[in-house]
């Protein structure tokens, strides 16, 4: 399937990414402010932070699969085993 | 341009909404069994609940000039009662002869437990035996890709199961590659928060060409839209696609599958 000139597909969704990138960046710095009255984030709370900083991260990487790449990272992981660890005949 | 909707829970929604869907060129639906909202405590309930889905729905629609079609299951999220489960599976059949009835489904996993993939493997046997094509919901969220590979190996090593016939909705960039590259069709739901967007969606369909694709709106009780197939309609308009690529999305896709069920009697719009 022909894809659109990249020239286009950036122009037309530069507000809709600056407005999320905004709503992203407006997140972390009320989780930081909170932080700064509380103590710390509870562990598993901390663990969450973590995955939207790894998952920050990715988005700077190369490719054309980075969204593929961002679920992979919100997602348990598959056991091919699973029917024995399960004890599913 | 007429649509068909393969996946909302019409139960769910107002009178209004079937008003509005037929503006916006819904000519059919097809509407799988799911969770109420809460656990339902015996077998009547779900008979109850079938006789909403093969009577009462079909009527509703029909005033506005929408055909609606249905599949029927226990869902996953009350398939931890395994003792109520196989007492509603035992009682399925007396539906399916039932003018409307296109299959099995929304059968899936939802924690990706034991008991889930027991009843997941339960149905697929009501729908061997009875020859009914199948219709697949995958986890939410995190358990998404690890539910999705589990449901693709049950479907898989069993060499009775003919993947033409078996719908996996749900799909998202992570899953969609290994559900069409075993030969199923796949479903994608346009929902606001949880699942994928109608921009999301044009994208898998460029990149996969929407061969044996489809999309619905999966409009339920809870945050969902279901007038959500026309806003993808409009994304592909306005990327420039042809209309012939999101016809065959949005209405003769969904016709090739449904049309595997001997139930389906589809009149077009536009048919004597």
């Amino acid at each position: 399937m022909t894809q659109r000139p990249a020239n286009i597909v950036l122009e037309e969704s530069f507000l809709d990414v600056r407005a999320k990138v905004l709503e992203i960046a407006a997140v972390l710095d009320r989780v930081d402010r909170s932080l700064q009255e509380d103590t710390t984030l509870d562990e598993d709370i901390s663990v969450r932070r973590d995955k939207i900083h790894d998952a920050i991260r990715l988005l700077l990487s190369e490719g054309t699969d980075r969204a593929e790449r961002v679920q992979l990272l919100f997602s348990r992981k598959y056991s091919p085993a699973w029917r024995s660890e399960l004890k599913v005949d | 341009m007429d649509y068909i909707d393969p996946h909302i829970h019409m139960v769910s929604r107002t009178t209004d909404d079937y008003a509005t869907l037929a503006r916006m060129g819904c000519v059919a639906m097809s509407e799988p069994a799911f969770w109420a909202g809460y656990d339902r405590g015996s077998v009547d309930g779900f008979r109850d609940y079938f006789r909403q889905l093969t009577e009462t729905e079909p009527k509703r629609a029909a005033a506005y000039g929408i055909q609606h079609f249905t599949w029927l299951c226990i869902n996953a999220k009350e398939a931890e009662n395994v003792s109520l489960s196989r007492d509603v599976i035992a009682m399925i059949p007396e539906f399916l002869d039932a003018a409307n009835v296109l299959g099995i489904g929304e059968i899936g996993l939802n924690k990706n437990t034991r008991n889930e993939s027991i009843i997941f493997l339960e149905h697929l046997e009501l729908a061997i035996k009875h020859n009914q094509s199948i219709l697949i919901h995958t986890p939410h969220l995190e358990d998404k890709f690890q539910g999705t590979r589990m449901i693709l190996d049950m479907l898989s090593d069993d060499k009775r199961i003919d993947r033409t016939r078996v719908l996996v909705d749900h799909v998202e960039e992570h899953t969609i590659a290994e559900v069409l590259d075993r030969g199923f069709w796949a479903g994608m739901t346009l929902y606001p928060i949880t699942k994928c967007t109608p921009e999301r969606a044009a994208d898998m369909i460029e990149m996969t060409g929407g061969e044996r694709l489809l999309v619905n709106s999966a409009g339920d009780w809870g945050p969902s839209k279901p007038t959500a197939v026309p806003d993808l309609i409009f994304e592909l308009r306005r990327r420039g696609h042809r209309e012939s690529l999101i016809k065959k999305v949005v209405y003769d896709n969904p016709i090739e599958f449904f049309s595997q069920s001997s139930n389906f009697k589809f009149k077009p719009r536009d048919a004597s």
